[in-house]
């Protein structure tokens, strides 16, 4: 077990490597001059030279790359153009919101996925199954920010049931705060609910078609502990997978719907990075969230090996 | 023996692969339907200029805003443009972008994939490559992408097709490691075949269907990834009609004209349906081991 977490750890290193080799390549594949793409037409030819010092774009491509990678590996992730802070700072203020949305949103498409896969898998062909089935493919091809101006336009403006838009007043409370957070986290989570539907669907019809589970039947036992104990247990650690495989898409939701519903989280800095071409913070975004899905995924690994005993390593 | 005995003996020549296939597609019906909706989004593609109602671009400001109705059938917009025909265009770019995207990632991908899979030298670093790009989330790849490469179709299409070369590479990558230990490969490669051969003769045909499959789900993504980078001002200029810019342009109008939502809305929910119902369709066709499951 140590030695597997150490080569997953190890293996992890490897891919956050390429993952910043990757982001110094996007911002060296501007055509003409970054410094002067960032500055737009309006700016001096002095300005353009001392920003270009600044972010040392001077220098040869090697030596740029080394530099870069060394202050990747400090968490030095440079100073934003337009800012006047710095973007591991912007980064930080803006994160507390993004990750409880994504949280929520997490949330809510687990609160009905596993459920709603679990009964459409014990009901298969039944009516039940065929709606869900139906909403988990309409839900897959909304997209999430058409979902939240829906919203916004129903629960918002003609029901007055939650807030339009923002993060409430400054200095509200935590549940002031979360109520503006309901709409968004909808159109973030149901979108990725059908995917957790459809896979705890497949999974749930695999284990109950198990010898075991005939067998519990045939004991007597309540249908529902069959169903619970003895088949979710074992179809958990795929549900699982598929949570994993949600959260780029959950990250993904938010960075689009914080633009929607004009909330301040990372989404919103990140759009705004990139149309104003403010490349340190786009490099330092692309950075963190690739981290922490990595990171999230190799803690998902890892808990199979408690979930589920027959996982050796 | 009469002439009409001899016929009954002859075997019936059997029908092809891709008919056999087509016959499996359509017995169901609502897959019938999606075949039916993405063909009139094609023919709407294709056929743009000639069977939208107006140019994309006139205005009509005396006419702004104007619900639907007989001369405005999907409404009009703030500027007074025809709703119904942006929609049309959009489908035009909605599509072409689609398809494309899936050709260049089923080109890339497929070729890093077999490579991948069966040169076991080359497997570590192409796979950790395509691990790191898939940390990316979708989305924000293909932003930062549009925010260094700029702000044309061209470049919404190579970002899109780098965002999603890794999942086939996946999938091809998958298919080869299983199929190069069964016996026809090995037999290949005792008959002295290169390595290029076998992949190319033996491994590559084997793929179709996974890959054809694969294909049709990125063909919907990539939809919904052109809409979003559209809508956040990130995607092909606003002076191209697209589902998502259209969007984008009506949320300050949404409570005055509610169709300016609805009407692309719809478009992008109908095709991404469609071609996931196909997407379906297809694996179960194509893969009769899933079809216990579903």
């Amino acid at each position: 077990m140590t030695e597997y977490v150490l080569r997953r750890i190890a293996g992890m290193v490897v891919v956050m490597f390429i993952v910043a080799t990757i982001v110094f390549l996007i911002s060296h594949i501007i055509p003409g001059d970054p410094a002067a793409v960032m500055l737009g037409p309006a700016a001096t030819a002095d300005d353009i030279a001392a920003l270009r010092a600044r972010l040392g774009l001077d220098a040869p491509l090697p030596v740029q790359y080394l530099d870069f990678m060394r202050s990747v590996v400090a968490l030095r992730l440079g100073d934003s153009i337009f800012l006047s802070r710095s973007v591991m700072q912007a980064l930080i203020e803006r994160a507390p919101l993004t990750i409880q949305l994504t949280l929520m949103a997490a949330g809510l498409a687990t609160v009905l996925g596993v459920p709603i896969g679990v009964l459409s898998a014990v009901k298969r062909g039944s009516v039940v199954d065929q709606v869900v089935t139906a909403f988990s493919m309409a839900a897959a091809s909304l997209p999430s920010f058409w979902i939240g101006l829906t919203l916004i336009e129903y629960l918002a403006v003609r029901w007055h049931v939650l807030p339009v838009a923002g993060y409430g007043p400054p200095g509200a409370g935590l549940l002031e705060r979360l109520r503006y957070l309901v709409m968004p986290a909808i159109a973030v989570g149901v979108p990725n609910s059908a995917l957790i539907i459809r896979f705890t669907r497949t999974s749930m019809l695999d284990v109950l078609h198990e010898d075991y589970v005939r067998t519990a039947r045939a004991k007597g036992l309540h249908p529902a502990t069959v169903i619970i104990k003895h088949a979710f247990r074992n179809a958990r650690t795929q549900v699982l997978t598929v949570i994993g495989l949600t959260v780029a898409g959950l990250i993904g939701g938010a960075i689009v719907t914080e633009t929607v519903f004009a909330l301040p989280g990372v989404g919103n800095l990140v759009v705004g990075a990139v149309l104003r071409r403010d490349y340190p913070v786009i490099q330092g975004a692309l950075l963190v969230i690739s981290g922490i899905y990595v990171l999230i995924n190799l803690g998902i690994d890892l808990l199979y090996a408690v979930l589920d005993p027959r996982v050796r390593y | 023996m009469s002439a009409s005995d001899a016929s009954a003996v002859t075997p019936r020549k059997s029908a092809s692969p891709a008919v056999l296939l087509f016959r499996r597609l359509v017995q169901r019906r609502l897959v019938v339907a999606s075949l039916l909706i993405l063909f009139v989004a094609a023919f709407c593609a294709i056929a743009g200029p000639w069977i939208a109602p107006y140019a994309p671009q006139r205005m009509d400001i005396a006419h702004r805003l104007s619900p639907p109705s007989a001369s405005h059938w999907f409404g009009s917009d703030e500027f007074g443009r025809d709703v119904l025909t942006r929609c049309i265009y959009g489908a035009r770019l909605s599509l072409t972008v689609g398809i494309v995207v899936v050709l260049i990632s089923l080109a890339c991908g497929t070729v890093i994939g077999v490579v991948s899979g069966y040169i076991r030298r080359l497997d570590g670093v192409l796979m950790r490559v395509t691990d790191a790009l898939m940390a990316f989330p979708d989305i924000l790849l293909a932003i930062a992408l549009m925010a260094a490469l700029g702000a044309s179709v061209y470049d919404v299409v190579i970002a899109l097709g780098t965002v999603y070369t890794p999942r086939v590479a996946r999938v091809a990558r998958g298919g080869t490691l299983v199929l190069r230990e069964l016996q026809f490969v090995e037999a290949a490669e005792a008959l002295g075949a290169t390595d290029q051969r076998v992949m190319r003769v033996h491994l590559l045909p084997n793929l179709v269907s996974p890959l054809l499959v694969q294909g049709t789900f990125i063909f919907a993504a990539s939809i919904l990834t052109e809409a979003a980078l559209s809508f956040l001002g990130a995607g092909v200029p606003p002076t191209i009609p697209s589902w998502g810019n259209m969007i984008a342009g009506a949320q300050q109008y949404m409570q005055q004209a509610t169709w300016l939502i609805l009407a692309p809305g719809f478009c992008i929910l109908l095709t991404v349906l469609s071609l996931q119902m196909v997407g379906d369709a297809l694996r179960d066709a194509l893969d009769p081991r899933l079809r216990r499951l579903t």
